[in-house]
């Protein structure tokens, strides 16, 4: 089957999105005081990664990042086929913390579900926000981001990828349609 | 009453025939061999493309009746008998009550006349109740149609009562059936010790348990020059005292089983309680040196020893489940096999499973001579065919063959001229 | 790669990358047990039944806790409390529990090949937790947890296992599961504990305890039964103590840095001295601690994934 690959966003437009998100974080946050960023395994974490730099760019400060991997919370198990679990890492307490999850594609909603239940489990931060590179709609569960890169509506036989270089670096949006 | 079996390639050790003969049959009796007989008003068999041979003789069965009829009992086990082409079968005395008195052989040869499908030959206990203490009435035992004497099931622990045994049996002319096993060395094993049973983690029974027993019986076969019979041999060991003994001019035979020229521990992979037997299943030297021995003449016949158990015996783990398989309908085309691979001659392997048991047993079957009893098998040697438990005519269905495609069978086995089997 | 097993009876038929795999896994659920909140939803909804025919404390534990961690319903029933006393077979037993419909059974049995028995009658996937002499899987994977935490790669290693080798389903599965991940493994104990052939399935065997562990980078010790005292197999604990016991300075013997291990419960001053059994090599604590995560990571595996066959 011939698959249609139309670009959505190149490197520079990713890169404005990421640098908006992190000014919109900053002064909703006012500030990076007791802001901690969490990208969700895989393509959140290379974005969070990203984030942290312009926030720290921008506010001379830096800022608490982690990973979190959420196979262990999802409600799936039966009918994946790839059971492989990573690691979160998270080096500092979530309570009281704000916690910004960071993931790069929003769809069902079901992977933020999970990530909430992890961050949850880790401790009570003092509230949870959501920021994604690219929602593509087709929400199953009543989540909504708080900071958005690029809405995209998609039909369901369409995909969104985010291509990384090797050093997890974005460098582009496309979207494959079959 | 006059049967014709027309153009069957009539292979008959005992005769040393092997040709395309017709073979008349009158009253029951064998009256006449020869190329292109006239019927007459006999009924014609066309056994065209088949080998005739004497009905086969199954010289180690277990029919479990009296006392086990849920495992098999005397009718099944003929029928099976008459299925895998086998007319007569020698039966052990491991029944409950088991047969060491008149009573219990008189109770199985008129069972197998009134209702069975093959000549039952009775093998009595040595000892009372098989307890190993007291020697049975064998001189009464003998006149009421036992042909030998065993505890099979159980080896004779104590080697004065032996040796007793054999002598008191030699005075009636009757062999003993030694089933070769010192049991504090097999000491609670499941499986043939070596590298399988380490494993599968299960416990082991090694060669020696065999040999060592094998070993004493045939010297005491030698110092007492009583005949002492083998029962199935399975090591390497085994056979070598066995082909030793006899070239030492000691009176001893010996048999051995398909399961142990075919299989070995191996199979025991997966847990398979059918694949338990006493003795295990060996390895393949021991499988190879049982083939040499029955090449060689060393083993004198094949025999089945058809254990029949329930599948609540068998379907439990494996340590714990019964000993021993179903063997009688399958023993035919796994001896043919031997032929296939060369192992053996057909004149050979129906040796093997006619006349050399018959003449162990003393009994006057085995033959196709003109007068004798007219029990004939007649084998399609090419058919193949798959094994299915189910099918199996036994009451019990524990084969270590089920789902195996196998070559050859009896089409018609025919007891004293009536045909008591067809397929 | 990804691994869906039904079952998991042994290590004999699982290749290195299916090892490597499960010890991954394990890496990731270890972290949950050092949490404040020990517990994951990953098996929500799933009922664990742990069904043991011999006494074990350590074992049975251990997957209990892994079960719960993971939010499962575990639920214990051992051969002391359950029908076996009635007659009821293994068969039966086992299908009583099935109508239940449980998600994952563990066993321990003393039969050997019981848990295949199980497996190849029931729906539930069946996680092996010891039987008779056979296999003993999870041990032997905590182990090589154990081992791979302590050197970084078990590669190369030599392992040296001391004690009654054939009553031990921990040897067996150590053997496949140290061959497959690269290590060279030997063993001792007295003759009448070295089975027939042992030495097929992957191993060296020597008759003294000195020259198997010499130059050993972990030397594994197996508890000794007392029962056996007096039986054919060893004539006393005491004379088995100075033969075959790890005390004294016998682990001079072995690499400075090697690692002693004990799938437990030891017996001080039988096959380990207590200065051994308290010394800084010992790593018998972290093997208890490690069960746990290899142990979170079975039930998952089994639990997860699409099961395209059944065996």
């Amino acid at each position: 089957m011939a698959v249609e690959i139309i670009e959505i966003l190149d490197s520079d437009g990713v890169d404005r999105a990421i640098t908006r998100i992190a000014h919109e974080i900053l002064e909703k946050n006012a500030g990076v005081d007791d802001l901690l960023l969490i990208g969700i395994r895989t393509g959140g974490a290379y974005l969070a990664t990203q984030l942290q730099q312009k926030i720290t760019n921008i506010e001379g400060k830096d800022v608490s990042t982690g990973i979190i991997d959420v196979t262990m919370y999802r409600d799936d198990l039966e009918s994946r086929n790839n059971l492989e679990v990573g690691h979160s890492c998270i080096h500092v307490p979530v309570t009281d913390k704000k916690v910004i999850l960071v993931d790069d594609v929003l769809f069902t909603g079901r992977t933020i579900r999970a990530a909430l239940e992890a961050v949850i489990a880790l401790g009570r931060p003092q509230n949870i926000q959501l920021a994604i590179l690219v929602d593509r709609g087709h929400r199953e569960l009543p989540i909504r981001p708080d900071y958005i890169g690029r809405n995209i509506p998609t039909a369901q036989n369409e995909q969104i990828k985010v291509d990384f270089d090797d050093q997890n670096v974005p460098q582009a949006v496309h979207l494959l349609r079959t | 009453m006059k049967i014709l079996i027309k153009s069957g390639r009539v292979v008959d050790p005992a005769n040393k025939i092997d040709e395309k003969l017709d073979i008349l049959v009158v009253d029951g009796k064998v009256a006449e061999l020869a190329a292109n007989i006239d019927p007459g008003g006999a009924e014609v068999i066309n056994a065209a493309g088949l080998i005739v041979t004497p009905g086969l003789v199954d010289m180690h069965t277990h029919l479990r009746d009296p006392g086990y009829e849920y495992k098999e009992d005397i009718v099944s086990g003929t029928r099976a008998a008459a299925a895998g082409g086998v007319t007569s079968v020698a039966c052990m005395p491991n029944t409950s009550p088991v047969n060491d008195s008149l009573a219990i052989t008189k109770y199985i040869i008129s069972k197998a006349q009134e209702q069975g499908s093959a000549n039952v030959f009775p093998i009595g206990s040595i000892t009372k109740g098989m307890g190993g203490e007291l020697l049975t009435e064998m001189g009464e035992l003998k006149e009421g149609g036992c042909v030998g004497f065993s505890d099979d099931g159980l080896p004779v622990k104590n080697g004065e009562m032996m040796r007793r045994g054999l002598e008191y049996a030699n005075t009636f002319g009757v062999p003993i059936f030694t089933h070769a096993e010192d049991i504090s060395l097999v000491a609670g094993g499941s499986m043939n010790e070596g590298p399988i049973s380490t494993e599968l983690g299960l416990k082991g029974i090694p060669w020696v348990a065999e040999d060592a027993v094998t070993a004493r019986d045939i010297m005491l076969a030698e110092l007492t020059g009583a005949h002492l019979h083998v029962c199935h041999v399975s090591t390497k060991g085994s056979v070598e005292l066995v082909r030793h003994g006899k070239a030492r001019g000691v009176r001893v035979t010996c048999e051995a089983t398909p399961h142990h020229f075919m299989l070995t521990d191996e199979a025991i992979r997966g847990y398979d309680a059918n694949f338990k037997m006493n003795p295990p299943l060996r390895s393949q030297g021991d499988v190879d040196a049982v083939r040499a021995g029955l090449a060689d003449g060393t083993i004198d016949a094949i025999a089945t020893d058809h254990a029949p158990h329930h599948i609540d015996e068998k379907n439990v783990e494996f340590a714990i489940a019964m000993n021993g398989v179903v063997g009688l309908e399958t023993m035919l085309p796994l001896t043919l096999k031997l032929v296939a691979e060369k192992v053996l001659d057909l004149s050979k392997a129906i040796a093997l499973l006619t006349c050399q048991p018959a003449e162990i047993l003393g009994i006057d079957r085995g033959t196709l001579a003109v007068g004798a009893v007219a029990d004939i098998t007649l084998i399609n040697p090419n058919k193949e065919w798959t094994v299915e438990a189910d099918k199996l005519h036994s009451k019990s269905k524990n084969t270590s063959f089920d789902g195996r495609t196998v070559r050859g069978y009896a089409v018609r086995t025919i007891l004293a001229g009536k045909t008591v089997f067809e397929r | 790669m990804s691994f869906n097993p039904k079952h998991i009876l042994g290590i004999k038929n699982l290749t290195a990358d299916e090892i490597n795999f499960i010890l991954d896994t394990a890496e990731s659920f270890k972290e949950i047990n050092t949490r404040q909140i020990k517990k994951v939803p990953t098996l929500r909804g799933k009922t664990i039944i742990n069904l043991f025919y011999e006494a074990s404390t350590r074992t049975r534990t251990s997957f209990e806790i892994a079960g719960k961690r993971l939010s499962a319903d575990t639920v214990n029933i051992s051969a002391s409390g359950s029908s076996v006393v009635k007659g009821e077979t293994l068969e039966d037993t086992a299908k009583n529990i099935q109508a239940m419909h449980p998600d994952i059974i563990v066993m321990r049995h003393n039969a050997s090949g019981a848990c295949q028995y199980l497996a190849d009658r029931l729906d539930c996937s069946v996680v092996n937790a010891g039987d008779g002499m056979h296999e003993h899987p999870s041990q032997a994977l905590l182990d090589a947890f154990t081992i791979r935490q302590h050197k970084g790669s078990i590669n190369g290693l030599t392992v040296a296992i001391i004690g009654d080798i054939t009553h031990s389903r921990v040897v067996r599965s150590n053997i496949y599961c140290l061959n497959k991940l690269g290590a060279k493994v030997r063993l001792a104990g007295p003759g009448t504990m070295l089975p027939t052939g042992i030495e097929k399935l992957g191993c060296e065997v020597f008759n003294n305890l000195e020259d198997a562990i010499r130059d050993a980078d972990v030397v594994m010790m197996l508890r000794i039964q007392r029962e056996r005292q007096g039986t054919p197999l060893i004539p006393s604990v005491r004379e088995y103590a100075r033969f075959f016991g790890l005390n004294g300075n016998k682990m001079e013997l072995a690499k400075k840095d090697a690692i002693v291990m004990h799938p437990g419960p030891i017996n001080r001053g039988v096959e380990l001295g207590t200065a051994i059994a308290d010394g800084p090599q010992n790593v018998i604590l972290n093997q208890v601690e490690n069960g746990v995560a290899v142990r979170m990571a079975l039930l998952y595996l089994v639990a997860g994934g699409e099961k395209l066959n059944s065996d």
